[in-house]
């Protein structure tokens, strides 16, 4: 328990720390968001209407940005070895790590999401439960980005790789994100089914994310 | 004879070589008899003939998720058992059931058009096929990606598990959401909801499909065990070419 600690300290201090990494999510959030006016044009009620979508949408991207950082660094420096021949689980280690990624990555974008709200003409009420199901859905984010990470990592020249492999298994979790957030909004329909949905892909990706990620790296860098 | 034995390449291709003229004769048979039912079958009361396109299209949509299925199974064979075959198997089956899925969404597009009035909604059935269809886009990403096989296999492999999530979802999803496409008619509770006159075609070009999903599949295994021969034959030329100039 201890060392899974250590690890997952010592991945929020180096994300914090070192280059940025943890920021840099957040400035492509505010930036995407800040570019949708323009391309939908500068009407508030439609910017109210789509707000949500836009918000995901760009959280969703925004999350993509920093996972390739997740092994890769690890990797060229030689800790992620010393991580798979320690005494500790591979999965537990990976999942120490997504945690650590989670906190510093994804936990920002759903602090700023209200700020960005504002933007978008959605309601001071509404953005709540907008960051409520962000906060919810970003951690199946991450963990279904943990696997796309490790299987890049092992392959070498995956950055564009990832994107691809990731962006299709993250479409339910943007669908029942958006339906929520909707939901909770506008629509006449209720708001707890997609919520419940969406906490449990979160649960579930928590579950499955590790071990395949773990699956992943062991064959990939034996 | 258990299943290790076709472990040994060398054997599976001969048995190759001798199950897949029969196969494909079946499958040219096969093909013959489902496209005369066919095109004798009853025109519907409401769509005319349009209905026509089920024919290929029902068949395409099965096979399109049971090459997912199959490289579900091989995943399997790769991680578990380390079975040198089951890679291959994985490898073979990615491109041919991405075909049969695109067939499978290209058929339902211009079947939709004279039907709901539409080339593409954004229902759960269509969704969820082409979220299939990327995912197999991604794996065949990732095999281009691999410099070295086995290393390209194995991740695919994972990928196959993790992307065996959506079967499911493709399935139930006219169940779950009540959305444009029809519900499950063919395999459901309660017996299937179409008239023979049209099932026994529809059963007949399915087997015709599954027969030429197999036969293409065992033809690409053997093309990729030939490559993978070749390959090695390379490496060891090289081994012995730096060797001997060293």
């Amino acid at each position: 328990m201890n060392a899974l600690l250590a690890l997952l300290l010592r991945d929020m201090r180096l994300s914090i720390r070192v280059g940025g990494g943890a920021l840099m999510g957040a400035l492509f959030f505010l930036i995407v968001v800040v570019m949708m006016p323009f391309a939908v044009g500068p009407d508030l009620n439609l910017l109210a209407r789509i707000g949500p979508a836009i918000l995901w949408l760009g959280a969703l991207l925004a999350s993509l940005l920093a996972l390739d950082r997740l092994f890769a660094v690890d990797h060229e420096d030689g800790s992620l070895d010393l991580l798979m021949m320690g005494a500790m689980p591979l999965e537990l280690a990976v999942l120490a790590k997504a945690i650590a990624h989670w906190l510093t990555t994804g936990l920002p974008l759903v602090i700023i999401a209200p700020v960005l709200g504002l933007m978008l003409n959605v309601e001071l009420k509404a953005m709540g439960v907008v960051a409520l199901t962000l906060l919810a859905g970003t951690p199946a984010l991450t963990f279904i980005g943990l696997i796309g990470a490790a299987l890049s990592v092992a392959l070498r020249r995956g950055g564009l790789l990832l994107a691809v492999l990731v962006l299709p298994l993250t479409i339910p979790v943007l669908i029942f994100g958006v339906a929520a957030a909707n939901a909770a909004i506008v629509g006449p329909a209720p708001f707890g089914p997609p919520f419940t949905i969406l906490c449990a892909l979160s649960l579930g990706s928590l579950v499955l994310g590790p071990v395949a990620a773990a699956a992943a790296l062991r064959h990939g860098l034996e | 004879m258990a299943l290790i034995d076709f472990a040994n390449p060398t054997r599976f291709l001969r048995l190759v070589n001798a199950v897949l003229p029969w196969l494909a004769a079946a499958t040219a048979i096969l093909f013959a008899i489902g496209l005369y039912r066919a095109i004798g079958a009853p025109d519907d009361y409401q769509q005319g003939a349009t209905v026509k396109i089920m024919f290929l299209h029902v068949p395409a949509a099965w096979l399109g998720m049971m090459g997912w299925g199959l490289m579900s199974v091989a995943a399997l064979g790769t991680l578990v058992w380390r079975h040198p075959l089951a890679d291959v198997a994985g490898k073979a089956a990615a491109p041919i059931g991405a075909a049969f899925t695109f067939i499978c969404l290209v058929t339902g597009s211009l079947w939709g058009r004279p039907t709901w009035g539409t080339y593409w909604v954004w229902d759960a059935r269509l969704t969820s096929m082409l979220v299939l269809l990327l995912l197999y886009l991604g794996v065949l990403a990732l095999y281009w990606t691999a410099e070295d096989p086995g290393r390209g296999a194995r991740a695919a492999a994972i990928l196959s598990l993790v992307g065996a999530v959506n079967l499911p979802i493709i399935k139930f999803s006219v169940d779950w959401w009540n959305t444009l496409h029809q519900p499950a008619s063919i395999l459901r509770i309660g017996g299937s909801a179409i008239d023979p006159s049209i099932l026994t075609p529809l059963l007949i070009m399915a087997a015709a499909f599954t027969c030429l999903f197999f036969t293409l599949h065992l033809a690409v295994m053997r093309n990729e065990i030939l490559r993978r021969r070749v390959r090695t034959m390379q490496l060891m030329e090289a081994q012995r070419f730096a060797e001997a100039g060293a």
